[in-house]
């Protein structure tokens, strides 16, 4: 079984992150201990919450140290989800302009309503269309509704990055893959079985 | 999404916040909403306010570990502390009634610390006689001298990330929501508004999309009609609605 480290930063829940990918056949431990990764195969960043606060945990606890050094030195497999993806990228415009991680070409930004029927923050589900042949989306229709909870998007300064697009407010990218690195802005542990269909996926690249 | 209501030990369902009805055990119902794949559910504790209780965070922990799906909890939450506690045990968002009215900085509390996305402000309004509408708090027990409206605007200004709005008189009536309320407070606000209190059929569901809500949060029709969230999802659909089905 796959041993999961799922990052915890205080601010968000992890037990149905934690139950989903128990249920998808792995094996995932909760922790904010660094050295805990070094016992991992692949690491999940999953997140609710606030951008800069969430960093500010991240470097409080020298996580980001410790993902830097698994993640983008020893390339380990990981997966950010909704904020955890959004941490990812350069920066963020929410609240104070914070720095993220800078793994991928991309700024956060507030979704901008489009349309009167575009509400913000995006709360529920909407389709995920992704590129074809993305080894995330195996066996997932194109156009499958995923569950969704933000006000930020990543705004991608590298297209090559660009592994699924959503249609809310225009159109945002709502996955991103860059070498081990991958980022979904919705919930895979909230989206039933398609949820689960991508998180098995994720298991075995 | 069906609201599931919660007193004493089990789950109920009332006339007007009146007259509550035993309708089974809350884990039943969790399960039974996973396998039929429903968008979201609501879980509101409606006497932990008035009780003065805490959220029952164990019983939240045990029922967000069945459910796969997007759970909102609410129910005697007084602090971005309980917030924090509901969204630890798997909470994806909470709702606020009573506290967003007596103490208001809460919302900006919890916006601030958890995102406005993982708050609901719950508002309960009621037609007054002399027109007009006012917002009630404590399970609709005690009256604000609230606009509703302009409860909703506040709510938004504040950091709420969605607005469920509910009317008690029409609460468990099954006779339509009062899409006066629920079209008065969408267009007033921004933020995505849940229409709340009256579905008692499809057509109902229809209409509160139509006066611009974004979501339908619906109990008595599914507690005790034949009619399933699928079934609902899938009438919407073919009425030109963009839901998933």
């Amino acid at each position: 079984m796959t041993r999961i480290a799922i990052i915890d930063y205080g601010l968000c829940n992890l037990d149905s992150i934690a139950r989903a990918l128990a249920e998808c056949g792995a094996d995932p431990f909760v922790t904010s201990d660094p050295s805990a990764l070094d016992e991992a195969e692949k690491i999940v960043l999953p997140g609710v919450g606030a951008f800069a606060k969430a960093m500010e945990n991240l470097r409080t606890t020298g996580m980001d140290v410790a993902l830097n050094h698994h993640v983008v030195d020893g390339g380990k497999s990981f997966l950010g989800i909704c904020l955890g993806m959004q941490l990812m990228a350069n920066g963020s415009e929410e609240g104070q302009q914070a720095a993220g991680l800078g793994w991928v070409d991309a700024t956060v930004v507030k979704l901008e309503a489009q349309s009167p029927g575009d509400r913000v923050p995006h709360v529920g589900w909407n389709e995920v269309d992704a590129q074809e042949g993305a080894a995330l989306f195996s066996d997932i229709d194109h156009g499958t509704d995923f569950y969704f909870v933000h006000s930020y998007h990543m705004r991608c300064n590298d297209e090559g990055i660009v592994v699924s697009r959503t249609p809310y407010c225009g159109e945002f990218v709502s996955a991103v893959a860059r070498d081990n690195i991958q980022g979904v802005q919705f919930h895979p542990e909230k989206s039933q079985k398609m949820g689960f269909r991508l998180l098995k996926n994720f298991l075995e690249l | 999404m069906p609201t599931l209501l919660y007193k004493d030990t089990t789950l109920v369902k009332g006339v007007g916040f009146e007259s509550w009805r035993r309708v089974g055990s809350a884990m039943q119902a969790v399960k039974v909403y996973n396998m039929r794949e429903v968008d979201e559910l609501v879980f509101v504790d409606i006497t932990a306010t008035n009780d003065k209780r805490q959220p029952d965070f164990d019983l939240i922990d045990d029922l967000a570990d069945e459910c796969f799906m997007p759970i909102a909890v609410g129910g005697g939450i007084r602090s971005a502390e309980d917030v924090r506690r509901l969204l630890m045990v798997g909470a994806d968002k909470v709702v606020v009634n009573t506290a967003a009215v007596d103490r208001p900085e809460i919302v900006t509390e919890i916006a601030e610390r958890h995102g406005r996305q993982s708050l609901v402000v719950s508002i309960d309004a009621k037609k007054e006689a002399e027109g007009g509408y006012q917002a009630y708090v404590n399970a609709g027990t005690r009256p604000t001298g609230l606009d509703p409206v302009a409860l909703a605007q506040r709510a938004e200004a504040d950091g709420a990330g969605e607005i469920l709005i509910t009317s008690i008189e029409r609460d468990g009536t099954m006779e339509g929501y009062d899409l006066d309320l629920v079209s008065a407070v969408a267009r007033a606000v921004s933020v995505p508004v849940i229409a709340s209190g009256g579905a008692g059929n499809y057509q109902h569901l229809a209409e509160a999309l139509e006066v611009g809500s974004s979501a339908l949060a619906a109990a008595s029709i599914f507690h005790f009609t034949e009619q399933t969230p699928r079934e609902a999802k899938r009438h919407l659909h073919e009425q030109g609605y963009p839901v998933r089905l």
